[in-house]
């Protein structure tokens, strides 16, 4: 059941850059050490400018200068198949590219080519990759699409001629009709109003439980992880802060940021004052020594200031990378919903 | 009483297609809502994209001019066509705060610049003491200084910041009014109460009324004192925040409040959402109904 599909080890990928003969580095993924295992949705949280996009691109083997993998691996184990992204092939890229591994990208109306109907589009897209023809792969596509409940005029339609739900529908479709064992799924509600964000979330999590894919799904709205994920690991400045069981990292984060995360969810049914988090985040370019959040921890210790914590399991598969987890309390008490025992 | 904002039985309509294939699309259909100057309050407008929030948002502004009621501030009208004098006059009383802050600024000008020009085009300064007194006076308010914005550009600040440069632009002329169209959807989780905690201490420490659009409940119920739920361009409820959250009576609302993710049982991946609710809400859209007052101070639309 648990088998591992991704191996993420020691990552560091940097963009490099020389100018006039400066160099500039910028760590964006630093020492990033994960598993992903099959038939689970992992969740990846994290503010913008952490690092997060550029760990995905990773994931996504789409890695384009200036960014370079410094040290690591990160090695797919596809059904027959393994993969190491970092010493990969182009060609072998190409081979694992939507069959194995698929991606469903933010902001649908920039994904679709608007002078495209979407029947075209998911020519140019699937054709290839299933490798079959005529009416098979008309039967094929069809039967996917009524799986996403669209129906097959669609494919006749402009991307303008659909809904923003619809046309996120038709993303995942296109992310999907191959079968992929591992998805990326980059904020793909974010645009979305919250009763056909709900919609297209429960899809997802359809279609992946359908398939027993993998999905890894990145976004900072922390009540979309709450409801969709089975793990969450959170990025803060390039690196793995904590990751754990959703519940856990929930009702007992182990880390100060995720407790933060958590508490400054505002509630319907509840006005007490939240606290936000004061600073910014930091630049990755010259980042803060030690633990990155010091600067904005609230149980700060001189220690973090000169040394780095490692990620340390404190439960069953729960690891956190903070000095004084122990201190680390829930901001706010959980809220056992009436009635039910949790 | 005096009123701050009035407005009245405000429609929108907007024509599409050429002359063959006309189309109109109704944007607002009769909304109505008041704004008192003596208690100043975060009034908040909730709905989907493409219920007509934004477009009342525009017309309170003044950047749409409604199709037919009227938009009255303090008393005057201001939902025609008016001269430069009396635009500028309106605009020095209700400012606006945008969506995404990023695009707000012009990436190449420094953020100073901004405040500087609207300081000079509304407070009429042009000494550079006084410019910098308020300037400096505006982003002490959120929580910023001159000294740490000053010849920056909107890249080296961080989203949370330039929202509150946003802010703080929109305070220069002492508005009594801001309008602020989703100022936390594009902002990050970590810095995104932040912002909200200062559109509340904007109201108890200040005294100004914010319109606050969104389609985000549970900060719509942290912060505001009064909502109005927004249904393809009619109101369909209206009320105290509290009052109407708590247990809201119109089926759209209900299916709103049914789709806000909760974080209450964190793992269980619930996401059903009851097809029924979504049938019987969006069964409505084509029907008129009126508003019909309850006892508890609220306002639905009821149908038949």
């Amino acid at each position: 059941m648990s088998e591992d599909l991704l191996k993420v080890d020691g990552l560091k990928a940097y963009y490099q850059m020389d100018y006039f003969g400066v160099t500039r580095e910028v760590r964006a993924v630093d020492d990033i050490t994960m598993t992903i295992r099959k038939n689970e949705i992992y969740g990846i949280a994290g503010e913008s400018s952490s690092g997060k996009t550029s760990f995905i691109k990773v994931l996504a083997a789409a890695i384009r200068p200036p960014m370079r993998i410094v040290a690591g691996s990160v090695k797919y184990e596809f059904k027959g198949l393994s993969v190491d992204v970092a010493d990969a092939t182009p060609a072998q890229i190409e081979a694992i590219r939507w069959r194995h591994l698929s991606y469903i990208m933010q902001g649908s109306m920039s994904v679709l080519n608007p002078l495209r109907r979407i029947g075209k589009t998911f020519e140019d897209f699937a054709k290839k990759p299933l490798g079959l023809t005529g009416e098979a792969y008309r039967a094929r596509v069809l039967n996917h699409l009524e799986r996403l409940k669209l129906p097959a005029d669609v494919l006749n339609a402009y991307p303008h001629e659909l809904s923003g739900g619809m046309r996120q529908r038709v993303t995942i479709g296109l992310a999907t009709v191959c079968h992929p064992e591992f998805i990326i799924a980059d904020e793909p509600t974010t645009a979305l109003d919250v009763v056909v964000q709900k919609e297209v979330l429960g899809l997802i999590r359809e279609i992946q439980q359908d398939m027993g894919s993998s999905v890894v799904f990145v976004t900072h709205d922390m009540s979309v992880h709450a409801n969709m994920t089975d793990r969450v690991g959170i990025i803060y400045a390039g690196r793995l802060v904590e990751e754990g069981p959703t519940r856990q990292m929930f009702f007992a984060p182990r880390h100060p940021y995720t407790a933060h995360l958590v508490a400054s969810l505002p509630r319907i049914g509840d006005t007490t004052q939240r606290p936000a988090l004061d600073g910014r985040p930091p630049s990755l370019a010259n980042p803060p020594s030690g633990c990155r959040f010091h600067p904005r921890c609230p149980l700060a210790i001189d220690k973090c200031k000169t040394d780095v914590p490692p990620l340390v399991t404190v439960a069953n598969d729960h690891r956190t990378a903070c000095w004084r987890w122990q201190d680390v309390k829930p901001l706010v008490a959980p809220q056992v919903p009436h009635g039910v025992m949790a | 009483m005096s009123t701050l904002l009035e407005v009245r039985n405000v429609s929108k309509r907007f024509t599409m297609g050429g002359l063959l294939s006309r189309k109109t699309v109704e944007a607002v259909q009769d909304a109505s809502l008041s704004l008192s100057a003596e208690t100043p309050e975060i009034f908040t407008i909730i709905g989907e994209s493409g219920s007509g929030k934004t477009t009342l948002a525009r017309m309170i502004l003044g950047l749409e001019l409604p199709t037919s009621g009227e938009i009255s501030f303090r008393g005057k009208t201001v939902s025609h066509r008016v001269g430069r004098q009396e635009r500028l006059d309106f605009m020095a009383n209700v400012q606006p705060v945008f969506q995404n802050p990023f695009e707000a600024f012009n990436p190449l000008k420094r953020i100073d610049r901004y405040l500087e020009s609207t300081a000079k085009r509304f407070l009429k300064l042009s000494h550079r003491d006084e410019l910098d007194g308020a300037m400096d006076g505006a982003l002490q308010k959120v929580g910023l200084s001159l000294a740490e914005v000053q010849g920056r550009y909107p890249h080296e600040m961080s989203g949370g910041q330039l929202q509150r440069a946003a802010i703080a632009r929109a305070l220069i002329p002492n508005p009594p009014l801001l309008v602020a169209d989703e100022p936390v959807s594009m902002v990050d989780a970590s810095l995104r109460m932040s912002i909200v905690n200062l559109l509340k201490s904007l109201r108890d420490d200040l005294g100004v009324s914010v319109i606050y659009i969104t389609h985000d409940l549970a900060t719509a119920y942290y912060i505001s004192n009064r909502l109005i739920i927004m249904q393809r361009g009619r109101i369909v409820e209206m009320g105290d925040a509290r009052t109407v959250l708590d247990a809201p009576e119109h089926p759209y609302s209900r299916l709103l409040k049914a789709s806000v993710l909760s974080t209450e049982d964190a793992g269980n991946g619930k996401l059903a959402t009851d097809a029924g609710m979504v049938k019987l809400a969006g069964d409505l859209v084509s029907q008129a109904g009126r508003l019909v007052d309850r006892p508890d101070g609220r306002m639905v639309r009821v149908y038949g």
